[in-house]
């Protein structure tokens, strides 16, 4: 069932609107905001953290507001515990909802995992079992943002450390599903592929192979950090702390080989470095959109924006 | 991946986020049950990710709201000392920007800092900074609202407090020690023995934080609380005979620690 969301805004169109199709950008961290001021078109487009634009008012909103005039930007939600057995707060959904009507973002996304439970707040991407009984809840959950929202948002694949005894489904059916169920679209982070695929033992090409990639509205590019698990083998961390590996530029340029231009998104979270470095690794990206520009695509794609 | 088995499960998801919730916060808990690496492989080291994950985040915004305080007790000391409050008191909500409001009662109990008395009003002088920070935008009172009231009124006038507004009093010199951590330089010694109180404000964007004297804290304490302003100002002269009214009139003013006046009389009619 594939839902039809209205869009709902009552004062729509406070921003430019921008149609940033297949273009790629980069977190956006209030640091590089005078720099990105200087020369806004060295990028597509902006994302940012919906939590952090959550305060009642201040520096933030005075300059995502301003950030909103130059570049579209998305809206990347990191704490809704869509995954988890909880009930989604309806304080914490409001606060999003809220952001979404205001800023006008030209995507909306959260995570397939949970950071609350019984009202403590983890800071954490944590992972869920699939099940037939977690799907249900997912679903409902993403019911009730898109609810809220008054369109469709993204959920994206998560990078994950443990696999769940429990598990009845793997991950790319799981997420079929979510998409079959709730009309939601996909944000297909290419680095948590390579960190779970590694880090699981199973190849990222062959899962991007079973991946929906016709529902895919966005793309997102990180660095991962190495480790070790209890047997010595790699464990790869999703840390977003340092460029992305060429691993993951090479599945990135097959995804986009086979689906044509998506936007893409560079995430860097901690040891932010200055905006030249963010910026030339969105650059990178775009290079290798652009390749792919125009080209017939292999993969039809649903429009999942008006 | 694990392939999906002839019996999907129905119904019985063991309660994970419970299982994870009572053990990531506790090194001394093991391991969740149903945790596996791929094929079998152990996951003590994969779960001690997720451990590792939620007390270093939660540490590091502990680090970013309170930098003078860890810039005064060292980096390993305060992420040690930051880690043991996660532990007691996770936070509540995912607007970590407002974790921390009990810490400056956390280190006031932390017996091994106990001689670093000032270090609780230094804690709670930044969390008012981060709170001004945040707060709802609103235009402060200017001289022309108070200048609209007729004289008969000022007497019995009453102010609404701004959103950012914050003022703390401390035994110690809380200012002294908290500009001289963020903004520099570092004098050569600082008695920290020295009582000051502190108004935070934010008028317009900029957070600022203003040593202010007893009697000035006193007024702007009980305006805040409602109190109309010939009651403020007379308590302000009874706990300090030198308190300087207009200068205090004019910190109101210039600092944004209000965000309007009216008539309390307005509101009996209103009444």
């Amino acid at each position: 069932m594939t839902r039809k969301f209205a869009i709902q805004s009552a004062n729509q169109n406070r921003f430019p609107a921008f149609h940033p199709a297949g273009r790629a950008g980069a977190s956006f961290k209030p640091q590089h905001f005078d720099a990105i001021k200087a020369e806004p078109t060295s990028v597509g487009f902006l994302e940012i953290h919906a939590e952090n634009y959550m305060g009642a008012g201040g520096p933030p909103h005075a300059v995502l507001s301003e950030i909103r005039t130059l570049l579209p930007v998305s809206l990347h939600g990191v704490c809704m515990s869509i995954g988890g057995l909880d009930p989604i707060d309806p304080e914490h959904l409001s606060r999003f909802a809220n952001l979404v009507e205001r800023y006008e973002p030209f995507k909306v996304s959260e995570h397939l995992a949970w950071s609350t439970h019984d009202d403590v707040f983890f800071n954490d991407l944590l992972p869920l079992p699939y099940t037939d009984e977690t799907l249900k809840r997912v679903c409902e959950h993403i019911d009730q943002v898109q609810e809220a929202i008054g369109r469709p948002m993204l959920l994206e694949n998560p990078s994950t450390y443990v696999l769940f005894s429990e598990s009845s489904w793997n991950e790319t059916d799981f997420l079929r599903e979510i998409v079959k169920r709730t009309g939601c679209g996909l944000l297909l982070d290419i680095n948590n592929v390579f960190v779970s695929a590694t880090n699981h033992g199973f190849s990222a090409t062959e899962y991007l192979a079973e991946f929906p990639l016709e529902h895919v509205g966005e793309v997102h590019l990180a660095g991962h950090d190495e480790q070790e698990d209890d047997e010595g083998a790699p464990l790869l961390i999703d840390s977003h702390d340092r460029p992305v590996a060429d691993p993951v530029w090479s599945l990135y340029e097959t995804v986009i080989e086979q689906c044509g231009p998506i936007d893409t998104l560079v995430e860097w979270d901690s040891d932010v470095p200055d905006w030249p470095i963010l910026r030339s690794e969105a650059i990178a990206a775009e290079r290798i959109l652009d390749r792919h520009r125009g080209r017939q695509q292999n993969v039809k794609r649903h429009a999942l924006h008006s | 991946m694990p392939s999906t088995p002839d019996m999907p499960a129905e119904g019985n998801s063991a309660a994970y986020d419970g299982a994870f919730g009572s053990v990531l916060l506790d090194p001394g808990r093991a391991t969740p049950q149903g945790l596996t690496g791929p094929c079998g492989k152990s996951a003590n080291k994969r779960f001690n990710v997720y451990r590792n994950n939620v007390t270093h985040s939660l540490v590091t915004a502990l680090t970013e709201i309170f930098p003078t305080v860890a810039q005064i007790l060292g980096k390993e000391n305060f992420r040690m000392i930051a880690r043991d409050f996660v532990r007691a008191h996770p936070p509540r909500s995912p607007l970590v920007f407002e974790y921390g409001q009990d810490f400056a009662r956390f280190l006031a109990g932390c017996a091994p800092i106990s001689h670093l008395k000032y270090l609780p009003d230094v804690a709670r002088l930044e969390r008012a900074w981060l709170d001004a920070y945040h707060a709802a935008d609103h235009a402060p009172l200017d001289a022309d609202d108070l200048g609209a009231l007729p004289p008969e009124a000022l007497a019995t006038a009453v102010f609404t407090p701004h959103p950012a507004a914050r003022f703390i009093s401390s035994a110690y010199a809380i200012h002294t020690i908290f500009t001289a951590h963020r903004e520099g330089p570092m004098p050569e010694r600082i008695n920290a023995g020295l009582a000051q109180a502190v108004l935070v404000t934010r008028p317009a964007l900029t957070v600022q934080v203003r040593k202010i004297d007893h009697g000035q804290f006193l007024f702007i304490e009980a305006l805040s609380r409602g109190a109309p302003l010939q009651q403020a100002v007379g308590l302000s002269l009874e706990a300090v005979p030198e308190f300087d009214l207009q200068a205090a009139i004019a910190l109101t003013i210039e600092s944004g620690a209000f965000a309007g006046c009216r008539s309390s009389n307005d509101i009996d009619e209103k009444d």
